[in-house]
């Protein structure tokens, strides 16, 4: 889960980090408001930063100095509703401007392909660290961090160093890194990025800018993660997916899928959309993956999310059948028509079923006797797609 | 002959005891796995009836193989408690430790593969969040279907679960030596690469298939090491072609995120080094017919 900026600093301040004072507006009153209170304790000039969870923001118009409330408020309203990069702004930051000597870049990052984390500093920060890398890669500096034995304010010192940040900011980015290395180890995070990380005229070193990319697979022992999800920008449909435990991500073509298997179901979607060109380029609506088990209710809960996208013409369920056999979940789709007939809803949509691996012949033959309004059967993937995507085509 | 995984592997199961440990403790025994007993430190000194066998459950992974002489783990233990349970078995210096348990937080994983690295890399790590290993026809350490194939001259390695099992089902006249699913997780004990230089010392394996997805470098960085060590000829696949930059699909690593880690720059890197790449899952064990046609016939 990657966290809004607001939210990241937040994150920070708790662990110490020194950052820029400000406050969430989600109205251009709002925004004044916020900043008539840094007006009265003596800050008149504030910045407005649209929240927006993708990079780029301030070439997009998204970043607005403001020298007055009245200022503030005007530059909110330009910037609330805007759309970057496909993401509408529902809320901006309003925070003291800092007096800016310097900018640098900072990160602590996952390090895939050496299975370790990773920092990343560099004296030249407040653009795209990408292009730094590629213009003058003796610059960044890469250092990596044993997950055993962490960053201490030596490591810290030696991470800042490498980065050639001036001596003058050495020690306040030690002990800022050394407070960002609990933040990425206490709050399980993949990705924890400061750009820029700067040194003000009066010569402290603060946090900028914040993103963090949060681990999902740690909500057993981050219960606070929780409150932090974005339900306000999250399609309707893949909350309602999740309330139900379902792993649904909607995406924009035209033929629902099913599956069993995060790999088989994203198979499942490319082999769709090859099948869907000469079909007008009929593409996949959805990505479902039921799992190992296919049971009759998570077949009815899928097919009832699936179903409930209008953009949805005809639905194709892949399922390979491995420890649980083909007739157990042919049995399972029976069952899911039954269930969903008991709730009210209709399969009002054509259903290509692909059934292959363990008891196949079984399973298919449960289906066809079964004949299920709408149901059709083809035995191999490929051809399954095609059927799936032919019909689509036919539905718009 | 196999890889990792022969008829002669003594097999333990850490979290036999729960129910997806115990229901695929039976499966593998079903299979015909030399399963010789579970750990867990609350029931040892009992023992479990599993499958027509009666298995002892012993309190620590050290003690279960002083007693049994057991040189493979499965792990099983809920998300919370995997990386406890792995690290005794990396302490224990068991050989193979194969973690099935789906939802491990990463700075676990990282923290077994640190521990792991400097007790000199005595373990071999499978996982998490995978299949498992299954040597058709000797032995299955996993969740793996043991009667969709049967065994051969195939290897496969694979970061997708149902995939694997498409695939072994799709070639299953010719079979397979051993079937590696190494998981889609960011971060994972054993990689293609490593499957890959198994595959090639082994003399049972003919041919390769390996299977990608989107997210991080490892099938470019496969790419390299094909180009460099691997004589066998060798078929790939990659999905997610589809999906979306930023959004995760199913496993916490198949995430694309800027311009690295699509499907079509994995496709280009393998077909780059001589490696034909299907568009689809049965289009690929088409290609490996074709490229196992065209290997001379070896005695083996």
């Amino acid at each position: 889960m990657d966290l809004f900026e607001h939210q990241a600093k937040e994150l920070f301040a708790q662990y110490g980090v020194p950052v820029p004072a400000g406050k969430v507006a989600r109205t251009p009153q709002e925004a004044r408001a916020i900043a008539e209170e840094f007006a009265a304790a003596g800050t008149s000039r504030v910045v407005v930063k649209a929240q927006v969870k993708t990079g780029g923001r301030g070439k997009a118009g998204g970043v607005k100095l403001a020298d007055s409330p009245a200022d503030a408020e005007e530059v909110a309203g330009r910037i609330l509703g805007m759309d970057i990069k496909g993401h509408t702004v529902h809320k901006v930051l309003v925070e003291e401007a800092s007096s800016i000597a310097q900018e640098y870049y900072f990160s602590f990052l996952l390090d895939r392909a050496n299975r370790t984390f990773l920092s990343i500093c560099s004296v030249e920060g407040g653009m795209e660290i990408e292009e730094v890398a590629a213009n003058d890669p003796d610059a960044v500096a890469k250092v990596p961090v044993s997950a055993l034995a962490g960053v201490d304010r030596a490591k810290a010192r030696e991470i800042a160093k490498a980065g050639r940040l001036p001596e003058q900011a050495i020690e306040g980015a030690a002990e800022l890194i050394e407070r960002l290395w609990q933040v990425f180890v206490s709050e399980d995070a993949t990705l924890v990025e400061v750009n820029p990380l700067i040194l003000t005229a009066d010569g402290q070193v603060k946090a900028l800018d914040g993103k963090v990319t949060l681990d999902g697979n740690a909500g057993f022992r981050q219960e606070d993660h929780a409150a932090l999800e974005d339900e306000a920008s999250a399609d309707p449909l893949e909350a309602r997916a999740k309330a139900k435990d379902l792993n649904y991500v909607k995406l924009d073509g035209t033929v629902g899928i099913i599956g069993n298997g995060a790999g088989l179901v994203m198979s499942t979607l490319d082999v769709v959309a090859y099948a869907g060109e000469p079909f007008g380029g009929q593409r996949p609506a959805n990505f479902l993956d039921i799992g190992g088990g296919a049971s009759a209710e998570v077949m009815a809960n899928g097919l009832e999310i699936v179903l409930s996208d209008p953009s949805v013409k005809s639905v194709f369920v892949n399922v390979f059948g491995g420890i649980t056999s083909c007739d157990a979940v042919a049995n399972g789709i029976v069952s899911a028509y039954q269930l969903l007939a008991d709730r009210g809803e209709r399969v009002d949509r054509p259903l290509v079923v692909r059934l292959d691996g363990n008891n196949a012949e079984l399973g298919r033959s449960i289906l066809a006797e079964a004949a299920l309004r709408g149901v059709q059967q083809v035995e191999t993937m490929d051809e399954a797609a095609q059927r799936a995507a032919e019909l689509a085509a036919a539905g718009v | 002959m196999a890889i990792w995984l022969t008829a002669d592997s003594k097999v333990i199961v850490q979290g036999m005891t729960g129910s997806e440990g115990s229901k695929h403790t039976a499966r593998m025994l079903a299979a015909g796995t030399n399963i010789v007993g579970g750990v867990n430190a609350r029931k040892a000194g009992q023992s479990v009836d599993l499958g027509g066998r009666s298995l002892p459950v012993f309190g620590t992974v050290a003690e279960a193989m002083a007693e049994t002489g057991a040189d493979v783990s499965v792990v099983f233990v809920p998300p919370k408690f995997t990386k406890d349970a792995v690290v005794e078995a990396i302490d224990a210096e068991i050989g193979l430790c194969v973690v099935i348990t789906e939802g491990v937080p990463v700075h676990d994983t990282t923290r077994m593969w640190d521990h792991a690295i400097e007790k000199g890399g005595r373990t071999r790590i499978i996982g998490p969040n995978c299949p498992g290993i299954a040597s058709p026809g000797a032995s299955n350490a996993g969740i793996i279907p043991a009667d969709i194939t049967t065994p051969g001259r195939i290897g496969l390695v694979s970061k997708s679960g149902t995939l694997t099992y498409q695939m072994m089902y799709e070639l299953r006249d010719i079979g397979f030596s051993t079937c590696v699913g190494i998981g889609g997780d960011p971060v994972i004990g054993t990689t293609h690469i490593d499957a890959l230089k198994a595959f090639q010392d082994d003399p049972d394996t003919e041919a390769i298939v390996m299977i990608g997805e989107i997210g991080g470098d490892a099938e470019e960085r496969a790419a390299a090491y094909i180009e460099e060590h691997v004589s066998k000829p060798v078929v790939g696949y990659v999905a997610g072609f589809t999906a979306p930059e930023g959004k995760t699909m199913g496993h916490a690593g198949a995430i694309v995120s800027g311009s690295s880690g699509t499907a079509q720059a994995k496709k280009e890197a393998l077909e780059k080094v001589g490696v034909r790449v299907g568009k689809t899952p049965t289009e690929t064990a088409g290609l490996l017919r074709e490229v196992l046609a065209a290997v001379p016939a070896t005695a083996s």
